[in-house]
């Protein structure tokens, strides 16, 4: 049988022997936590506390500000210290409430945790599941934050088949995933078995890359027994756990760029979305927790950690031995979608997925050339686009030709950038093009 | 922290492919036919090889000097374009050939036309083609010490027998690289298996070019003609060498086929039907003109628009 895969796509150096082999690591923050109202797609959080309130890990601090958004929730006790614009990983600035870390970790009252055979799960109907999914404030925690209720409520449920889980962890030194998967994979499939029970003609879909054998494994072990879950071993490639090639790796359904996997059946969701929905419908526990990878060359001893969310990632660096050596760049997530970040001093956030601290920068040091029209953006690229012609009219600023030759459908993976040999900067050329067009769209 | 860190947009990794390891694959790769044509035809080929080589290089220096640019002779690409050049000239060429032709290649093909990259026809093989039409005894003239008389292929136009076994090796009369298909598909195979060039075009130009062959040459389906007519010429170097360069090829796959199979059927046209023995160099030069359409019209279907299967 052939691999699972799609066309085009790029094999970079993955990094990921330096911290797989770590068990996650619980961290304790030291000093202030910061909460970006803003840290999903959709209208900003609400506080709902005001400076001086004291408040409980796991205490609701900001509603959620519309039907597309998502409530947050304090990660330690402590005091509130004040709600103000706080500089997060893209540099922006944004509203954010900044919370005293008490060091008691006092936790409010969790309801008792119920299991599949209990009657109280039995009895729960779809919209209670969702509701506590919604309350719970999960969003994608693949990076694009968009609300997992939201997601998870289409317009027509009887029509979704599959919901596939996003086990790929393509992006490059990433192993937060993996250890999730080798650590807790009951929970995970716990998840997408609530997930399932959304959708009454939906069947699951794990979706591992086969670089991972000891998580495909252990996870066809734990599933032997469930009829409407499969694992799928897909190629490893970049970018294998991009949204549009996972699904037609895993279902052979194709969707372009103004569609919604949902409207090819399928509804996707990453490993660390999936067992927040577990520990949300079965133990009532809001996310307070994500797994950040802490790795590079620069960093003395790469690790997984259990982050608080809203935890300093200076903190984190100083709990992976500190820097073994200066780094030159550092990037919030992988090498291929992460963001460049010019200050430690920010906070995670329900996104946050590694902090990869590199003491060589390759985009720095390869100056741009002239394009020989070598072809290889056209090999690599996924979303089938012509990269190197549509950098061209971005550069031209010629939109016409830019939407007419399907500049739209570029899916910013970065392949192109990666593979050109002229170092020419395609992806960010075509991306910027494609902000400006969709941002004239919204208007 | 101390020092500023180096922020830019994703991604934030490259590949270690750069232009001038690639340039430096092709330069490697035509060693070969180079050699052999050293083998072949002497010291005067040697020098002409120099001489060509050291013209284009020059060349894009003085250029770029001149007209406060960037000097890009680092990227190697103008050794290549020398280096193509001058294998597609005959040994007895005098050296000022090398030197017109080379200047012609760099000044007048590639960098009026905005330098690497931007030149719409491959410069080698422009360069030629005004060396052909400008001084068409000196270019035809393939008369050395060891050969005397017509190409392998002006033979078989007059309708002569050929020694295809000699023609394989390459000890016949022609330009300094085109004579030996063994070397030039040595050269070419390490350019497949590092992945410089693929098949797609000189697959598609040379078995076209059969077809056409057996459908027009008026021999049916004869081995003998057929492989005359494969070694003999500049079909190997242009189809290897020439009709894969980057910049002159459609940049699309189904371009690309199109490119090979149009290839293929000009040079049997001129090959068959035309005044001279030779055919690729214009066949190739007229395809280069044709490459904008061709991308036009090969755009691919996006992802989920019915491409996802390409």
């Amino acid at each position: 049988m052939a691999r699972l895969t799609f066309s085009g796509g790029i094999h970079p150096y993955d990094g990921k022997d330096m911290s797989k082999s770590k068990p996650i690591k619980d961290v304790d923050p030291k000093g202030e936590l910061v909460y970006p109202l803003s840290q999903h797609i959709g209208t900003p959080a609400k506080p709902v506390v005001a400076k001086g309130d004291h408040v409980l890990a796991g205490q609701l601090i900001a509603e959620a500000g519309g039907f597309v958004s998502a409530p947050i929730y304090a990660s330690v006790s402590g005091t509130v210290k004040g709600i103000e614009p706080r500089r997060v990983v893209t540099g922006d600035n944004v509203m954010s409430i900044v919370i005293e870390n008490d060091g008691a970790y006092e936790e409010v009252e969790w309801p008792a945790a119920i299991d599949f055979d209990s009657e109280e799960y039995a009895s729960m109907t779809k919209e209670e599941k969702l509701e506590r999914i919604r309350k719970a404030g999960i969003v994608g925690m693949g990076g694009a934050g968009f609300p997992t209720a939201v997601k998870l409520s289409p317009k027509e449920p009887e029509k979704i088949e599959y919901v596939i889980v996003n086990c790929a962890e393509c992006e490059p030194y990433l192993t937060s995933d993996y250890r999730k998967m080798l650590e807790e994979p009951e929970r995970l499939i716990g998840g997408l078995k609530i997930a399932l029970s959304l959708f009454d003609n939906a069947r699951g879909i794990l979706a591992v890359e086969d670089n991972k054998p000891d998580c495909i494994t252990r996870l066809k072990h734990l599933t032997k027994n469930e009829t409407k879950i499969t694992v799928k071993a897909l190629k490893t490639k970049y970018p294998q756990g991009s949204e549009r090639q996972l699904i037609f790796a895993a279902t052979g359904r194709a969707i372009n760029s103004s569609m919604l996997p949902s409207d090819v059946g399928c509804i996707v969701n990453n490993v660390d979305t999936v067992i927040a929905i577990y520990n949300a419908v079965m133990e009532g526990k809001p996310l307070m927790y994500r797994i950040v990878t802490v790795t590079g060359d620069a960093i003395a001893d790469p690790r997984n950690f259990r982050v608080r969310i809203g935890t300093i990632y200076e903190e984190l660096v100083e709990e992976a031995g500190g820097f073994k050596e200066p780094p030159v760049k550092i990037i919030s997530g992988g090498p291929m979608m992460g963001f460049g970040i010019f200050d430690l001093k920010v906070p995670t956030t329900k996104t946050s997925s590694a902090l990869l601290c590199m003491t060589k920068d390759d985009v720095s040091a390869m100056e741009p050339s002239a394009c020989i029209n070598c072809g290889k953006c056209v090999e690599v690229c996924p979303g089938r686009v012509v990269p190197k012609k549509l950098a061209e009219y971005a550069e031209h600023y010629d939109e016409e030709a830019f939407v007419k030759n399907n500049g739209m459908e570029c899916c910013e993976c970065g392949c192109c950038s990666y593979i050109c040999p002229a170092k020419r900067p395609l992806t960010q050329t075509i991306k910027s093009m494609r902000r400006m067009q969709l941002a004239k769209k919204k208007k | 922290m101390s020092q500023l860190m180096k922020v830019s947009s994703n991604p934030h990794v490259r590949s270690h492919i750069t232009t001038s390891n690639i340039m430096l694959a092709v330069i490697i790769a035509l060693l070969p036919a180079a050699g052999f044509g050293i083998y072949n035809f002497g010291l005067d080929a040697l020098i002409l090889i120099l001489v060509t080589v050291a013209t284009t290089v020059l060349t894009e220096y003085i250029y770029e000097k001149l007209m406060h640019k960037p000097v890009t002779i680092g990227d190697y690409s103008a050794v290549v374009t020398g280096l193509l050049l001058a294998l597609n000239l005959p040994s007895t060429a005098p050296w000022w050939i090398g030197v017109v032709g080379g200047i012609f290649a760099i000044l007048v093909v590639k960098m009026l036309f905005g330098g690497l990259g931007q030149n719409f026809m491959n410069p080698a093989l422009g360069a030629r083609c005004f060396l052909l039409i400008s001084y068409t005894s000196i270019m035809c003239n393939f008369n050395t010490d060891a050969y005397s008389g017509a190409t392998p292929l002006a033979q078989l136009k007059a309708g002569e027998n050929v020694d295809i076994l000699k023609m394989v090796i390459g000890k016949t009369a022609g330009t300094i690289g085109e004579t030996s298909m063994i070397a030039i598909v040595i050269g070419a195979c390490f350019l497949i298996l590092l992945g410089v060039i693929d098949l797609r075009i000189p697959g598609t130009y040379i078995v076209t070019f059969i077809v056409f062959l057996c459908l027009f040459g008026g021999r049916g389906f004869d081995p003998a003609f057929i492989s005359a007519h494969l070694a003999g010429g500049g079909l190997m170097l242009g189809a290897f060498f020439m009709a894969t360069d980057y910049v002159t090829r459609p940049v699309t796959k189904k371009g690309q086929y199109l490119y090979g199979v149009l290839l293929g059927i000009l040079t049997g046209v001129f090959r068959l039907f035309g005044p001279s023995a030779e055919g690729v160099s214009y066949a190739i030069i007229l395809g280069n003109l044709l490459v904008p359409l061709i991308e036009k019209i090969t755009m691919p279907k996006p992802f989920g628009k019915g491409g996802e299967h390409a």
